[in-house]
Formats: structure tokens, C-alpha cells, sequence
């Protein structure tokens, strides 16, 4: 059945992107400063040479014109030339892609780790120091700035992806803990308590299962949580990585580099809810 | 016998860490920061920091502007004289000078720049300062080692701009790469680092003879957090700091005296102005206070720039005295002073144009509070300072200033296209020496002519005297003459205050002690500009890195 | 009453007296500079020292307080209220409704709002007062920042829907919208808990991150995310510990607020 249905929602996938990339590039076309150029300012220019500068972008201010002929060369490969750095977007993204999703996948993975199974222990007792200690703990993590962290491991040697991870858990750690002290206070795993069942069984059969489609809502939102967290922490740390590029694209309204950047983000947004939203799904139908 | 051996070897050691550490050792890698990736490797369109930076060390000049002397030496160019007044220029070419790839470098080469930058169609800011009128230059080679270039019309400080014309290969077939520098790019890993070796085929040599550069390479990494560069630079990752500013000067320097320099003022500036802009989307009361010379002035005398000095840069900056720095130890008119803080002059110069205090408030004399904006760049943190140091000055007289921090697309935008602002607070970087370089700020029909761009006549009776200063001097090459011109151009300027300077900051640089032969200066670049002298040895002395 | 739970009353009590009472309590104005110690260290005169032109930071993190503490709860307030109708209404409705709410709510996870916000303060007029720019900026963050948990909502919604007492209570006849309102969106309350304590401190770092753009508070006006700004200089904080302050008061604040509430929805629930 749900074969079925997937071409129906990878078109629907499809159209979303393309809207998306559409939307991302008016707002960058729309915001204040774009077209202009920081050598405006060079004194030794002539006001000729300077008259030619500011006509440079005049092709894309044009945005529907623009985002077609951007979609042409989408399906033949072509991602554009970048207007601040005057490199291959294509090329800009094979070399700094692989950097950003390894930190972005690990910073996830680790974000998860530290906050699921800090919040697990909750489920099963409600112990009250423990509480104040972890939410302490992620309350001060939640409170520091991305960059605050990023220069921080940059101080400690350690990784972005650590750094990634640090934003993550907070937030992991909270939307957990309430769902599953919320699942675990459901009538039937109150009943199994009594029952005498293993606390593990119980964790494993009773609370998880209540919890899944929340929590694998949960995994789709901290992938686009860490993207997020990548741009400041690459942008500060000078980690080469698409979140420094995307940084730099936007303070020089590179509408050719964000316009790629906001696809790639839907397309791995898209991506892990879609994912998500189908284990969710999956789990909620075999309790039924 | 065994004493005496001791002896010897103890003597002969002495004597070796004694000639090592007075001879300077080839070999070695320099590293330091760039703060953002070059934009381009090409030469003639290098224009920001970190392309000029890879173009510094890796192409050659015809003539060089000494940094430390701020005088000018024959470089490619063993002789030149310039003639028919700043219209012509002959170079006699040194000889048996190689490019990076083995080709001789010839007249052709250098035809072959001046064609190329000659070109209409190339808009570069070491193209645009010889084009003072439309037209090719003529090229005529006299012998294989001499060339006359002659321009379509006089051109003002005809020589110094050779500083900034770097010599392209005509034949070779990496014309883009092959270069006259003392290095060449080697390697480049985008938004990490760029590696440069050193030019095998230099031409220049040491006094004893040795090949230059001492360095086998310059890698350049790209870093634009500045507390990140400067924990590298203590860990001993990199060797120099180009630019730093005053606060991390002085953290630096609680730790690492030696390593800190400050040369003294620089040639940059920090200045305001206001939106004289007729056509500009603000209210007509607000044009007129920003029209008035007594206006402008007073708010110049409310600024506390003694307090900004020593607050916003930690003592290592200067108040300004006019557009100038006095760095500029030719160009610059002496007689000049800063501006002192004066609040009841201040207040008499309002006076004079109607202004009165109303409990604390100052009004115009239709009863207008005095508010007004000044926008600046967000991100940068000394300049911030600035403006919110000016802001409490003001209120001492009445005004109340809404400081406002802009994205510096957004920024420019306002200041150069809807000028939708009322006052901007920003810095000039000057690279050059020569007043001909700011004609574009002073010439009232320029682009950079910031407080009223682009005037299709002069606006007011001294921008049309400045106009015809300006043009003055860059229509002769007497320097005592044109030094009158602008000295007067400058008088103007302190005058009238389109400009409000506020500073001039100090050139600040870092240097790692295990670096030798640096001599830091004012002028760009401040520490590498004899980069094919620089040497390394570890700070244990006779042991090479 | 617990221990914990006591002090925490009292801290968050003391707090927000003094913040509101700044102007009694505060040893100086927030703008008033001392340009002769400027990065002062604490001392009688300053009891937090001084920033780098010479304010009181104390009377700054007061002054700031008061700004972050009105603002950021009610920029979360509304994030969690538009994250609780659009994602409680897409997983209860189902159908195409839910498709498109959840293709929004990907499309709002997505694009760059930093133009918008960009353009949105080009909008406004450059003398705006501070207090006017901060609150757009906040209501801004507010109204853009409910996809991520819009996500999580309609799930849970979606599940509640399809559980056994939603199905029984619809059979009785009970209204839809009494059923949302009574049955679902009270079961959702974990998850909109979690959106609104995790969206203040976030909102505040997001308002010291737009000041690097220009959006955010002007100065003079302090707030806690221009203060949290000063912590990217990690060796200058390492040298004068003191400048930890704004971290501490945010932390202990936000902790105090989710030992306070969360012990109220316990009994409630």
C-alpha cells in the first residue's frame, strides 16, 4: 500500500523543494543590501568602474527569470557560479559538504545519546536531585550561545561535532524527559509497575512504544536543530564547512550559493521528517 | 687534555651560535592568517585583503614603494624617469630576470600588462588611477631592455602607481601563475589554507650572494575568528599577526612583550558625516541642520576623541586632525591640531544657527528636537564603541543620537543607492600615499564623494574650490606645488567638516620572536613587506625548525 | 513544599523584584559611563565591575533582565500557541490538511528568515526606539519559531487521535472542537512544556545573535543577549570571571521557572 502512495508523496517531496528554493531566493532578492558590492567603496574606483559593478547582478534581480534559468542548469548539473567567492557552487559543495554532514551526523548522534539517555532514567523514577542535576546540567547548555560552544571546543581541541551535539541534547533532553515521564505515567505501565515486570520490559514494551511517533518526530526536527547550530559554530570556529559558506553567502547576499544551500537544507529536512514520519507511522499502526 | 678539549668545543660552539644567529638561515616555513579566502588569483582583480595578500608575495613590480622609507626603488625596473609632464614614463628593465617557470621576463611582459590593463573592460582599482583619460597607451620598445609607455593624458603620481602593477607573463603558457614574485602558489585547500614555495628562479639576492627568499614556504590559513588567531598564534601555530587590534594587542602583550608592535599611527581613519544628500528620504529640518557648517562643527567639538583614544582602542590611537593621518609625514598639513572637545563652544556655534537648550533637550529653532541616527557596521566592535561613546557626548549638549548597526550590505546600500540615512559612522583604509588616490572622495561628481554623491554641479561654493584643488594637483608633477594644493584641500576640510575625523588607530602587529629581520611599519603590509628577508629559527638559538 | 522548590520561589521572587525596582535598586544608570575605569574589576563603587566603557555591569544585567525576562517568555509564549493550533490541528484533522501544515512546517524549518528579518528592520523607520526594535524582533522570532516542535505536536496529535478514548468520546458525540480542546491538546501539554521553557533561552540567544546583523537592542539598552555576547571572548571571561554573570542569572532563572511549573502541572496531572 504504501508503495503505492510513494510516487504521490515524492512528487509532493518535489514540489515542496522546488517551492522552497523559490521562496529562499525571494527573500534573499527582497532583502536590503543585495546586488551591492563592498568595492563600491574603493576610492582608487572610477565612478565608470563602479557604475559597471553595481549593473553586475542586474541579471538576477529577476527572480522568476532567474530561479528558471537556475532550475535549467540544476538539470544539467550546473549549480552556478558564486558571486563573492567567483568559484563553482558544484565545487564549493563537493568540498565542503562531506566535512558538515559528518560533523552534522555525528553532533545529532551524539546530541541523542547524551540527551535520550539522560532523560530515560526519569521514566522509571522520579528522583528529585536527579532532576535538578540534569536539568541544570542541559538548563546551562540550553542558555550558551552556539558560538559561545564552538569556541569553546575550539579552545578544549575538541570537535564541532561536539560542539553540535552540545546544542542538541538540551533540547533532546527536555522534549524526552516530558515524553516519556508523560508515557510512563499512562494507566497500563502504572498497572505493569504493579505487576512486578522488570523495569528494562517495562522501558522496552510499555513506555517506548507510547512514546515513538513523538520521539521519531523528535530525530526529524534535530537534524534541521543541528544544521542550524552548524552555521554559527562553522562561521566562529573557521571550520570549512557549508555552514561557514552559508554564513558568508548571506552577509554577501550570494543569491547563486544560498539558493543551493536552501535546497540542500529541504532536500535533508524533507528527508529525515519524511523518514520520521514513516517509523512513527509504522510504529503506531503495529500497536493497533 | 680533556680540559682543554672542553675548552675548544665550548669556544667552538659559542662561535657557530654566534655566526648562526648573526646569519640569516634559508629554509623554514612562515605562517600566519588570512581573514578570509582570496576571491581571486588573478593578479589585475585582486582588490580585497587576502587577494592582495596572495599577489603580494607571488608577482613582481617595475618599481616598489619601500614601506619603512616610504620612498620609492627601482625594482624590475633598474631606472625609470618619468616626462612630458606625468603623460610618458621609460623603464630601463634589470636583466636576466626569470618568471616562476623559467621564461625571461622582457619587454613584452611588460607590454603586455599595460595592454591588459589598459582595457576598457577591466575595472580594477590599479587600473582606474591611469585612466585619467579616455584611450589606449602607446607602447614603444626602444631596445630589448628599455620601453617608454605614453599615456593618453598626464597622469598624477605617474610612478608610485607602478607599486600596484603587477608584471604578467606574455608567453608562458600558466600566464595566470607565473609569476615574478619571491613565491609561488603551490597548494590550495578552500576555506582551510593556501601553501606558497619559494620562487626558485628570484631574481633578487642577498648581500653575500644567497638566493632569496631565506623561506622555502608561506602558508597562508584562513581564520577570520581574531581570538582564534591570536590562540593560534601563542600556541605557536602561526608566526605573525598582521593587524590586531587593541585589545588583544594588550592581552598579547601581558604575556608576550616582545612579540607586540606598535608602529604608531596608521593611515586609517574613523570618521562620520552626515546625509547632505538633496533627493535623501529624511525630513528638510534635518537637511538644513546637516547643510550647516556650524552644525556639523559643533557636533565636532562636542566629541570627546581624547576619550574615544584611550577607551575604545586602550590608548593606541590618536585623535584626528583631518583626513590625513600624520604618518603621512609628506602629504600630511602640519598645521593642523585635533579638534579639542570644547561643549560650550560647542554650544555657541548652535547658537549662532538658531538652536537653543530646552531643559536638556536641544531644539532648532522651529522648536525640532535635535535627533538623529547614525548607522555603522554591526560585527565590529571597536567602532560600535565609537558610536556609543558619541552618543553620550552628545547628550552634553542636547542631542540625542539613535545608534543603529546595519549589515554592511544593508549598510551600503543606504549610504550609496536610496540614502535613506542621516549620519554613518565608518573607517577609511588608506593603501596609498598619494592625495591622487582619493580623488574619487573629493571630486564632488565622484562616487565616493560620501555625504553627497555623484553632484552633477558643486553643491556648495567650497566643494567647488576643492574640486578645482584637487584637479590642480593632479594636473602637475611639482610635489612642493601639489603639496600646496592639498594642504589647502585639507584646510577645507577641518574647515568645513563633511568629514568628522574622530581617530587615527595605531598600527598594530604581531610577530613571533623565532622571526627575524621584521622591521613592522605603518604602511600595508605592515609586517611581510620584505617577506624575501624574513628568516625562522626556533627561539632556541642554532636550532632550525 | 520542597526544599529546592522553596528556593526557587524565593530566588525567582528576589529576581523579578529587583528587576522590576531597577530604578531604586540599580547603583547607577544603565547608560552612565565611568570612562575613567572602564573593565573595572568588582569593587564597593561596582559590585559586578564595569564593561569596556566603563557602565556598571550590574545595573546593566538588571536593566537587561528586565528587557529578556518580558519579552523572550512572551515571544515563547506565542511560538508554543501557533506551534499548538497548527500542529494539533493538522494531526487531529489528518488528511490534507495535515499534508500541507506539515510541508509549512518543512518549509518554515528551511528557509533563510534571516532576509525577512533583514527586511523587516530595513522597513522601519532608522529612530525607532529600542524598546520598539527589540519587541519586533521578539514577536518576529516568536511567530517564525513554531516549526520545530509544530513537527512533534502533530504527531502526537495524529496519535491521540487514533487512541481509544478519542474514539469512544467521538462515538458519544462530543464535538470536535470540544475534543480538541478538552482530549487532545491537553494530552500534547509535555511536548508544548518543553517548546516554551526550551524557547526562552533560545529566543534571548537568537536576539544576541541578530545583534552581530543589526537586529536586536540598540544601544544603549542593555539585554541579556547583547551580555551573553561578551562570553565569545573566552580569555578575557577566563581572566575576570565575574563577566559570567548574565550566564548564571539566565541558568538559574530558567531552572528556577521549570522547578517552580513543573511541579505545578505534576499536581495538576
Amino acid at each position: 500500500m504504501w508503495l503505492r502512495a510513494l510516487p504521490k508523496h515524492l512528487l509532493r517531496l518535489a514540489l515542496t523543494i522546488l517551492l522552497g528554493g523559490l521562496l529562499g531566493a525571494t527573500l534573499v532578492r527582497f532583502a536590503p543590501g543585495f546586488g551591492v558590492d563592498e568595492r563600491e567603496l574603493d576610492s582608487r574606483l572610477s565612478t565608470q568602474s563602479i557604475h559597471v559593478l553595481r549593473q553586475s547582478q542586474a541579471s538576477q534581480r529577476d527572480i522568476l527569470g532567474y530561479y528558471r534559468a537556475y532550475l535549467q542548469g540544476l538539470f544539467r548539473g550546473d549549480l552556478g557560479v558564486s558571486t563573492s567567492l567567483g568559484r563553482p557552487v558544484a565545487r564549493l559543495f563537493a568540498e565542503r559538504l562531506p566535512a558538515t554532514l559528518r560533523n552534522v551526523a555525528v553532533g545529532v548522534a551524539a546530541g541523542w545519546l547524551f540527551g535520550f539517555f539522560l532523560a530515560l532514567p526519569m521514566a522509571l523514577s522520579r528522583r528529585r536531585s536527579y532532576e535538578v542535576a540534569t536539568a541544570g546540567l542541559s538548563g546551562m547548555f540550553l542558555c550558551l550561545p552556539a558560538a559561545v560552544l564552538g569556541l569553546g571546543m575550539v579552545y578544549a581541541g575538541g570537535a564541532a561535532a561536539m560542539a553540535i551535539a552540545l546544542v542538541v541534547f538540551p533540547r533532546i533532553f527536555h522534549y524526552s524527559r516530558n515524553i516519556l515521564t508523560h508515557a510512563s505515567e499512562r494507566p497500563h505501565v502504572l498497572a505493569a509497575h504493579a505487576r512486578g515486570l522488570q523495569p528494562a520490559r517495562i522501558v522496552v514494551w510499555h513506555i517506548l512504544p507510547n512514546a515513538a511517533p513523538l520521539l521519531f518526530a523528535l530525530m526529524g526536527i534535530s537534524v534541521s536543530i543541528a544544521l542550524g547550530a552548524a552555521i554559527p559554530i562553522e562561521a566562529i570556529c573557521d571550520y570549512p564547512g557549508v555552514g561557514q559558506l552559508t554564513w558568508l553567502a548571506a552577509l554577501n547576499r550570494d543569491l547563486p550559493v544560498l539558493v543551493n544551500i536552501t535546497l540542500l537544507i529541504m532536500i535533508i529536512t524533507l528527508t529525515a521528517n519524511s523518514v520520521s514520519d514513516l517509523l512513527g507511522q509504522a510504529v503506531a499502526r503495529q500497536r493497533i | 687534555m680533556t680540559r682543554c678539549r672542553l675548552v675548544v668545543l665550548a669556544f667552538s660552539v659559542s662561535c657557530g651560535l654566534l655566526i648562526s644567529s648573526a646569519r640569516a638561515q634559508s629554509g623554514g616555513e612562515l605562517r600566519f592568517s588570512l581573514k578570509s579566502e582570496p576571491k581571486t588569483f588573478d593578479p589585475m582583480l585582486a582588490d580585497d585583503d587576502s587577494s592582495e595578500t596572495v599577489r603580494y608575495l607571488t608577482t613582481g613590480y617595475l618599481i616598489r614603494l619601500n614601506r619603512q622609507t616610504q620612498q620609492l626603488q627601482p625594482e624590475l625596473a633598474s631606472s625609470w624617469k618619468v616626462s612630458n609632464g606625468g603623460q610618458t614614463i621609460s623603464f630601463e628593465l634589470r636583466k636576466g630576470v626569470l618568471f616562476s617557470d623559467g621564461t625571461p621576463f622582457t619587454v613584452e611582459d611588460v607590454a603586455f600588462t599595460m595592454r591588459k590593463l589598459m582595457d576598457p573592460n577591466l575595472h580594477s582599482p590599479f587600473a582606474d588611477p591611469f585612466r585619467s583619460a579616455a584611450g589606449d597607451v602607446k607602447v614603444t620598445v626602444k631596445n630589448p631592455n628599455a620601453i617608454v609607455l605614453q599615456f593618453p593624458a598626464p597622469v598624477a603620481n605617474l610612478e608610485q602607481l607602478f607599486d600596484g602593477v603587477p608584471i604578467l607573463s606574455a608567453n608562458s603558457s600558466q600566464n595566470d601563475t607565473a609569476g615574478l614574485g619571491p613565491f609561488v602558489v603551490a597548494e590550495h585547500k578552500a576555506g582551510s589554507y593556501i601553501l606558497l614555495k619559494r620562487n626558485t628562479h628570484y631574481w633578487k639576492h642577498d648581500a653575500e650572494g644567497r638566493a632569496l627568499p631565506y623561506l622555502d614556504s608561506v602558508r597562508l590559513d584562513i581564520q577570520q575568528n581574531r581570538d582564534l588567531e591570536i590562540l593560534r598564534f601563542r600556541r605557536g601555530e602561526t608566526q605573525l599577526i598582521n593587524t590586531i587590534e587593541a585589545d588583544n594587542y594588550d592581552r598579547l602583550a601581558a604575556d608576550m612583550p616582545a612579540a607586540v608592535h606598535d608602529a604608531g599611527p596608521s593611515f586609517d581613519t574613523e570618521q562620520m558625516w552626515f546625509n547632505q544628500v538633496a533627493a535623501a528620504p529624511i525630513p528638510d529640518y534635518k537637511k538644513a541642520w546637516f547643510r550647516s557648517q556650524n552644525f556639523r562643527r559643533a557636533i565636532s567639538q562636542a566629541i570627546n576623541r581624547a576619550d574615544m583614544s584611550r577607551i575604545a582602542f586602550n590608548g593606541h590611537a590618536r585623535p584626528a586632525a583631518g583626513l590625513l593621518s600624520p604618518a603621512n609625514q609628506f602629504w600630511f598639513n602640519q598645521n593642523l591640531r585635533a579638534e579639542e572637545t570644547d561643549i560650550p563652544g560647542a554650544l555657541k556655534r548652535l547658537a549662532a544657527d538658531g538652536f537653543h537648550l530646552d531643559k536638556d533637550v536641544l531644539r532648532d529653532r522651529d522648536g525640532h528636537a535635535v535627533e538623529f541616527s547614525v548607522i555603522t557596521n554591526a560585527g565590529n566592535k571597536v567602532r560600535e564603541r565609537l558610536a556609543v561613546l558619541m552618543q553620550d557626548d552628545l547628550s552634553k549638549i542636547g542631542v540625542h543620537l539613535n545608534v543603529v548597526t546595519l549589515d554592511f550590505p544593508s549598510l551600503i546600500e543606504r549610504i550609496s543607492r536610496s540614502f535613506n540615512y542621516e549620519a554613518c559612522l565608518l573607517g577609511l583604509v588608506n593603501v596609498d600615499l598619494d592625495p591622487s588616490t582619493q580623488m574619487n572622495v573629493w571630486l564632488s561628481s565622484a562616487s565616493n564623494h560620501q555625504w553627497n554623491p555623484e553632484e552633477k554641479s558643486p553643491a556648495t561654493a567650497w566643494e567647488a574650490e576643492i574640486d578645482r584643488l584637487m584637479r590642480a594637483q593632479a594636473s602637475t608633477t611639482d610635489n612642493r606645488k601639489r603639496k600646496e594644493y592639498f594642504d589647502q584641500v585639507q584646510q577645507i576640510v577641518a574647515d568645513q567638516a563633511p568629514f568628522i575625523y574622530l581617530v587615527n588607530k595605531n598600527a598594530l602587529s604581531a610577530i613571533s620572536p623565532s622571526v627575524h629581520n621584521a622591521a613592522p611599519v605603518v604602511l600595508r603590509p605592515q609586517t611581510y613587506w620584505n617577506i624575501d628577508s624574513l628568516y625562522i629559527t626556533s627561539t632556541t638559538a642554532g636550532i632550525r625548525p | 513544599m520542597s526544599r529546592a522548590r522553596l528556593i526557587a520561589i524565593v530566588f525567582l521572587a528576589i529576581t523579578f523584584s529587583a528587576v522590576l525596582l531597577a530604578d531604586f535598586v540599580a547603583p547607577a544608570p544603565y547608560a552612565k559611563q565611568f570612562r575613567e575605569v572602564p573593565n573595572a574589576a568588582p569593587s564597593a563603587e561596582h559590585l559586578l565591575g564595569t564593561d569596556d566603557l566603563g557602565r556598571d555591569s550590574l545595573s546593566r544585567l538588571l536593566y537587561g533582565s528586565r528587557v529578556s525576562l518580558l519579552l523572550a517568555p512572551a515571544a515563547a509564549l506565542l511560538t508554543t500557541l501557533i506551534a499548538a493550533c497548527i500542529g494539533g490541528l493538522a494531526g487531529y484533522l489528518g488528511g490534507w490538511f495535515e499534508r500541507a501544515a506539515l510541508a509549512a512546517t518543512d518549509l518554515s524549518l528551511s528557509l533563510p528568515w534571516l532576509f525577512l528579518l533583514l527586511a523587516v528592520r530595513a522597513l522601519l523607520p532608522l529612530n525607532v526606539s529600542p524598546i520598539a526594535s527589540v519587541t519586533i524582533t521578539f514577536a518576529l522570532l516568536g511567530a517564525l519559531g513554531w516549526s520545530s516542535s509544530g513537527r512533534i505536536i502533530c504527531s502526537g496529535a495524529r496519535s491521540i487521535r487514533q487512541s481509544d478514548f478519542v474514539l469512544q468520546a467521538q462515538a458519544l458525540g462530543i464535538s470536535p472542537h470540544r475534543l480538541l480542546l478538552r482530549q487532545v491538546l491537553p494530552n500534547l501539554k509535555p511536548v508544548l512544556a518543553a517548546q516554551f521553557w526550551t524557547s526562552i533561552p533560545i529566543f534571548i540567544i537568537a536576539e544576541a545573535n541578530l545583534g552581530i546583523l543589526g537586529l536586536g537592542v540598540a544601544e544603549p539598552l542593555p539585554s541579556w543577549g547583547n551580555l551573553l555576547r561578551g562570553l565569545e571572548n573566552w580569555p578575557e571571561v577566563k581572566a575576570n570571571p565575574w563577566k559570567l554573570a548574565p550566564i548564571l542569572m539566565l541558568v538559574a532563572v530558567v531552572s528556577c521557572f521549570q522547578l517552580v511549573f513543573q511541579k505545578r502541572e505534576e499536581l495538576a496531572s
